[in-house]
Protein backbone atom coordinates (compact mmCIF):
# COMPACT_ATOMS: atom_id res chain seq x y z
CA UNK A 1 0.00 0.00 0.00
CA UNK A 2 1.51 3.36 -0.98
CA UNK A 3 1.15 6.62 0.95
CA UNK A 4 -1.73 7.92 -1.16
CA UNK A 5 -3.73 4.74 -0.66
CA UNK A 6 -3.10 4.95 3.07
CA UNK A 7 -4.46 8.50 3.17
CA UNK A 8 -7.52 7.45 1.22
CA UNK A 9 -8.00 4.58 3.59
CA UNK A 10 -7.83 6.57 6.80
CA UNK A 11 -9.75 9.72 5.96
CA UNK A 12 -13.46 9.48 6.42
CA UNK A 13 -16.53 10.13 8.50
CA UNK A 14 -18.37 7.52 10.55
CA UNK A 15 -21.67 8.31 12.22
CA UNK A 16 -23.42 6.32 14.91
CA UNK A 17 -26.64 7.06 16.76
CA UNK A 18 -27.58 5.22 19.95
CA UNK A 19 -30.41 5.47 22.46
CA UNK A 20 -29.43 7.62 25.45
CA UNK A 21 -29.30 4.62 27.74
CA UNK A 22 -26.46 3.09 29.74
CA UNK A 23 -26.55 -0.31 28.03
CA UNK A 24 -25.64 1.28 24.67
CA UNK A 25 -22.44 3.02 25.76
CA UNK A 26 -20.38 -0.15 25.25
CA UNK A 27 -21.51 -0.23 21.61
CA UNK A 28 -20.33 3.35 21.11
CA UNK A 29 -16.92 2.83 22.67
CA UNK A 30 -16.24 -0.37 20.76
CA UNK A 31 -17.32 1.20 17.47
CA UNK A 32 -15.09 4.22 18.00
CA UNK A 33 -12.19 1.99 19.02
CA UNK A 34 -12.60 0.14 15.73
CA UNK A 35 -12.56 3.43 13.84
CA UNK A 36 -9.49 4.68 15.73
CA UNK A 37 -7.77 1.39 15.01
CA UNK A 38 -7.67 2.33 11.32
CA UNK A 39 -5.24 5.14 12.12
CA UNK A 40 -1.67 4.83 13.31
CA UNK A 41 -2.61 5.13 16.96
CA UNK A 42 -0.87 3.01 19.54
CA UNK A 43 -3.01 0.60 21.56
CA UNK A 44 -2.77 2.98 24.51
CA UNK A 45 -3.98 5.90 22.39
CA UNK A 46 -6.91 3.84 21.11
CA UNK A 47 -7.81 3.04 24.71
CA UNK A 48 -7.66 6.78 25.47
CA UNK A 49 -10.09 7.58 22.64
CA UNK A 50 -12.34 4.72 23.66
CA UNK A 51 -12.54 5.91 27.26
CA UNK A 52 -12.99 9.55 26.29
CA UNK A 53 -15.92 8.71 24.01
CA UNK A 54 -17.49 6.50 26.66
CA UNK A 55 -17.14 9.30 29.20
CA UNK A 56 -18.78 11.72 26.80
CA UNK A 57 -21.69 9.30 26.29
CA UNK A 58 -21.93 8.72 30.04
CA UNK A 59 -22.01 12.46 30.57
CA UNK A 60 -24.92 12.69 28.12
CA UNK A 61 -26.75 10.04 30.16
CA UNK A 62 -26.04 11.62 33.56
CA UNK A 63 -27.30 15.04 32.52
CA UNK A 64 -30.95 15.73 33.26
CA UNK A 65 -32.50 16.92 30.03
CA UNK A 66 -35.03 15.95 27.40
CA UNK A 67 -32.54 14.25 25.06
CA UNK A 68 -33.24 10.61 24.27
CA UNK A 69 -30.54 9.94 21.69
CA UNK A 70 -26.78 10.26 21.42
CA UNK A 71 -25.04 10.90 18.15
CA UNK A 72 -21.37 10.03 17.74
CA UNK A 73 -19.59 11.35 14.67
CA UNK A 74 -15.98 10.34 14.05
CA UNK A 75 -13.93 12.21 11.49
CA UNK A 76 -10.64 10.55 10.74
CA UNK A 77 -7.65 12.12 9.05
CA UNK A 78 -4.06 11.03 8.59
CA UNK A 79 -2.96 12.84 11.70
CA UNK A 80 -5.77 12.01 14.09
CA UNK A 81 -9.42 11.68 14.91
CA UNK A 82 -12.10 14.18 15.86
CA UNK A 83 -15.16 12.82 17.62
CA UNK A 84 -18.33 14.75 18.28
CA UNK A 85 -20.68 13.34 20.91
CA UNK A 86 -24.01 15.08 21.07
CA UNK A 87 -27.23 14.28 22.87
CA UNK A 88 -30.50 15.51 21.51
CA UNK A 89 -34.23 14.96 21.67
CA UNK A 90 -35.57 12.86 18.84
CA UNK A 91 -39.19 12.88 17.64
CA UNK A 92 -40.22 10.30 20.24
CA UNK A 93 -38.60 12.08 23.20
CA UNK A 94 -40.73 12.61 26.28
CA UNK A 95 -40.73 16.28 27.19
CA UNK A 96 -40.43 16.71 30.92
CA UNK A 97 -39.04 19.30 33.27
CA UNK A 98 -35.31 18.69 33.89
CA UNK A 99 -34.37 17.91 37.47
CA UNK A 100 -31.19 18.89 39.24
CA UNK A 101 -28.35 16.40 39.24
CA UNK A 102 -27.64 14.63 42.49
CA UNK A 103 -24.33 15.47 44.12
CA UNK A 104 -22.80 12.05 43.42
CA UNK A 105 -23.73 12.26 39.74
CA UNK A 106 -22.23 15.76 39.54
CA UNK A 107 -18.96 14.43 40.95
CA UNK A 108 -18.89 11.54 38.47
CA UNK A 109 -19.71 13.95 35.63
CA UNK A 110 -16.88 16.24 36.66
CA UNK A 111 -14.49 13.30 36.87
CA UNK A 112 -15.56 12.19 33.41
CA UNK A 113 -14.94 15.58 31.86
CA UNK A 114 -11.59 15.77 33.64
CA UNK A 115 -10.63 12.39 32.16
CA UNK A 116 -11.67 13.48 28.67
CA UNK A 117 -9.58 16.63 28.94
CA UNK A 118 -6.62 14.58 30.18
CA UNK A 119 -6.80 11.90 27.51
CA UNK A 120 -7.59 13.98 24.43
CA UNK A 121 -5.57 16.78 22.84
CA UNK A 122 -8.37 19.26 22.32
CA UNK A 123 -11.84 19.36 23.88
CA UNK A 124 -14.76 21.71 23.45
CA UNK A 125 -17.76 21.06 25.67
CA UNK A 126 -21.11 22.78 25.85
CA UNK A 127 -24.27 21.96 27.69
CA UNK A 128 -27.31 23.95 28.58
CA UNK A 129 -29.76 23.30 31.35
CA UNK A 130 -32.59 21.24 29.95
CA UNK A 131 -30.99 20.93 26.52
CA UNK A 132 -28.64 18.26 25.30
CA UNK A 133 -24.87 18.24 25.58
CA UNK A 134 -22.36 18.73 22.80
CA UNK A 135 -18.72 17.71 23.08
CA UNK A 136 -16.09 17.78 20.36
CA UNK A 137 -12.70 16.23 21.01
CA UNK A 138 -9.58 15.57 18.99
CA UNK A 139 -6.72 13.15 19.39
CA UNK A 140 -3.60 13.45 17.28
CA UNK A 141 -1.46 10.52 16.21
CA UNK A 142 1.90 10.86 17.93
CA UNK A 143 4.04 8.29 16.14
CA UNK B 1 -20.50 -6.43 28.12
CA UNK B 2 -20.90 -7.49 31.68
CA UNK B 3 -19.26 -7.56 35.05
CA UNK B 4 -18.88 -10.55 37.30
CA UNK B 5 -18.79 -9.91 41.03
CA UNK B 6 -17.65 -12.46 43.57
CA UNK B 7 -17.45 -11.71 47.29
CA UNK B 8 -15.47 -13.92 49.66
CA UNK B 9 -14.29 -13.75 53.22
CA UNK B 10 -10.57 -13.59 53.84
CA UNK B 11 -8.57 -14.16 57.03
CA UNK B 12 -8.52 -11.27 59.49
CA UNK B 13 -12.13 -10.09 59.17
CA UNK B 14 -11.49 -8.77 55.70
CA UNK B 15 -13.49 -9.36 52.56
CA UNK B 16 -12.34 -9.63 49.00
CA UNK B 17 -14.46 -8.46 46.10
CA UNK B 18 -13.31 -10.09 42.87
CA UNK B 19 -14.38 -8.19 39.78
CA UNK B 20 -14.13 -9.48 36.26
CA UNK B 21 -15.15 -7.70 33.07
CA UNK B 22 -15.89 -4.06 32.31
CA UNK B 23 -17.07 -1.43 34.79
CA UNK B 24 -19.03 1.32 33.14
CA UNK B 25 -22.23 3.31 33.55
CA UNK B 26 -24.28 0.18 32.85
CA UNK B 27 -22.43 -2.33 35.03
CA UNK B 28 -21.23 -0.15 37.92
CA UNK B 29 -24.55 -0.37 39.86
CA UNK B 30 -23.90 -4.11 40.28
CA UNK B 31 -20.49 -3.38 41.79
CA UNK B 32 -21.96 -0.66 43.97
CA UNK B 33 -24.63 -3.03 45.27
CA UNK B 34 -22.03 -5.64 46.26
CA UNK B 35 -19.83 -3.13 48.09
CA UNK B 36 -22.79 -1.43 49.76
CA UNK B 37 -24.12 -4.76 50.97
CA UNK B 38 -20.77 -5.63 52.56
CA UNK B 39 -20.53 -2.28 54.32
CA UNK B 40 -24.14 -2.47 55.47
CA UNK B 41 -23.27 -5.83 57.04
CA UNK B 42 -20.47 -4.14 59.01
CA UNK B 43 -17.47 -5.20 56.94
CA UNK B 44 -15.13 -2.22 56.69
CA UNK B 45 -11.85 -3.76 55.52
CA UNK B 46 -12.09 -4.58 51.86
CA UNK B 47 -9.80 -5.66 49.09
CA UNK B 48 -11.23 -5.04 45.67
CA UNK B 49 -9.49 -7.18 43.11
CA UNK B 50 -9.46 -5.50 39.70
CA UNK B 51 -7.07 -8.08 38.29
CA UNK B 52 -9.57 -9.30 35.70
CA UNK B 53 -11.12 -5.92 34.96
CA UNK B 54 -10.46 -4.88 31.39
CA UNK B 55 -12.03 -1.43 31.55
CA UNK B 56 -13.18 1.12 34.11
CA UNK B 57 -14.68 4.56 33.66
CA UNK B 58 -15.62 7.46 35.94
CA UNK B 59 -18.77 5.74 37.19
CA UNK B 60 -16.66 2.77 38.31
CA UNK B 61 -14.19 5.11 39.99
CA UNK B 62 -17.14 6.83 41.65
CA UNK B 63 -18.31 3.52 43.11
CA UNK B 64 -14.84 2.80 44.52
CA UNK B 65 -14.54 6.31 45.97
CA UNK B 66 -18.00 6.02 47.51
CA UNK B 67 -17.07 2.71 49.12
CA UNK B 68 -13.81 4.13 50.46
CA UNK B 69 -15.59 7.12 51.99
CA UNK B 70 -18.07 4.88 53.77
CA UNK B 71 -15.54 2.43 55.22
CA UNK B 72 -13.31 5.27 56.40
CA UNK B 73 -16.21 6.62 58.46
CA UNK B 74 -15.89 3.37 60.39
CA UNK B 75 -12.11 3.30 60.54
CA UNK B 76 -11.80 0.81 57.71
CA UNK B 77 -10.02 0.88 54.39
CA UNK B 78 -10.23 -0.28 50.81
CA UNK B 79 -7.18 -1.60 49.01
CA UNK B 80 -7.14 -2.37 45.33
CA UNK B 81 -5.39 -5.07 43.33
CA UNK B 82 -4.61 -3.78 39.88
CA UNK B 83 -2.08 -4.80 37.28
CA UNK B 84 -3.69 -3.50 34.08
CA UNK B 85 -1.51 -0.57 32.89
CA UNK B 86 -4.43 1.26 31.27
CA UNK B 87 -6.45 1.11 34.48
CA UNK B 88 -3.44 2.13 36.56
CA UNK B 89 -3.07 5.09 34.23
CA UNK B 90 -6.64 6.20 35.00
CA UNK B 91 -5.89 6.08 38.73
CA UNK B 92 -2.72 8.11 38.08
CA UNK B 93 -4.46 10.76 35.98
CA UNK B 94 -7.24 11.25 38.49
CA UNK B 95 -4.90 11.31 41.47
CA UNK B 96 -6.67 8.35 43.03
CA UNK B 97 -3.32 6.62 43.54
CA UNK B 98 -2.96 8.96 46.50
CA UNK B 99 -6.12 7.90 48.27
CA UNK B 100 -6.27 4.18 47.44
CA UNK B 101 -3.70 1.60 48.29
CA UNK B 102 -3.03 -0.07 44.93
CA UNK B 103 -1.14 -3.35 44.88
CA UNK B 104 0.02 -5.84 42.29
CA UNK B 105 -1.31 -8.88 44.13
CA UNK B 106 -3.95 -9.81 46.65
CA UNK B 107 -1.50 -10.90 49.33
CA UNK B 108 0.14 -7.46 49.43
CA UNK B 109 -3.23 -5.73 49.45
CA UNK B 110 -4.39 -7.88 52.36
CA UNK B 111 -1.24 -7.27 54.39
CA UNK B 112 -1.59 -3.52 53.93
CA UNK B 113 -5.12 -3.34 55.32
CA UNK B 114 -5.43 -1.27 58.48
Amino acid sequence: MNALEMREGTAGVVELRIPRRAEWVAVARLAVAAVANRLNFSIEEIEDVKLAVAEACTNCILQRNVADQIEIVCETKDDGITVRVRSFAGPAATIEAPAELESEQQQIGALGIFLIRSLMDNVNYEHGKGRGTDLVMTKKVTN
Amino acid sequence: MDIKVNVREAPGHAYVVDLSGEIDVYTSPKVKDAITELIDQGHYNLVINLGKVRYIDSTGLGVLIGGLKRVREHGGSVNLVCTNPQIKKIFDITGLVKIFGIYDDEESAMKALV
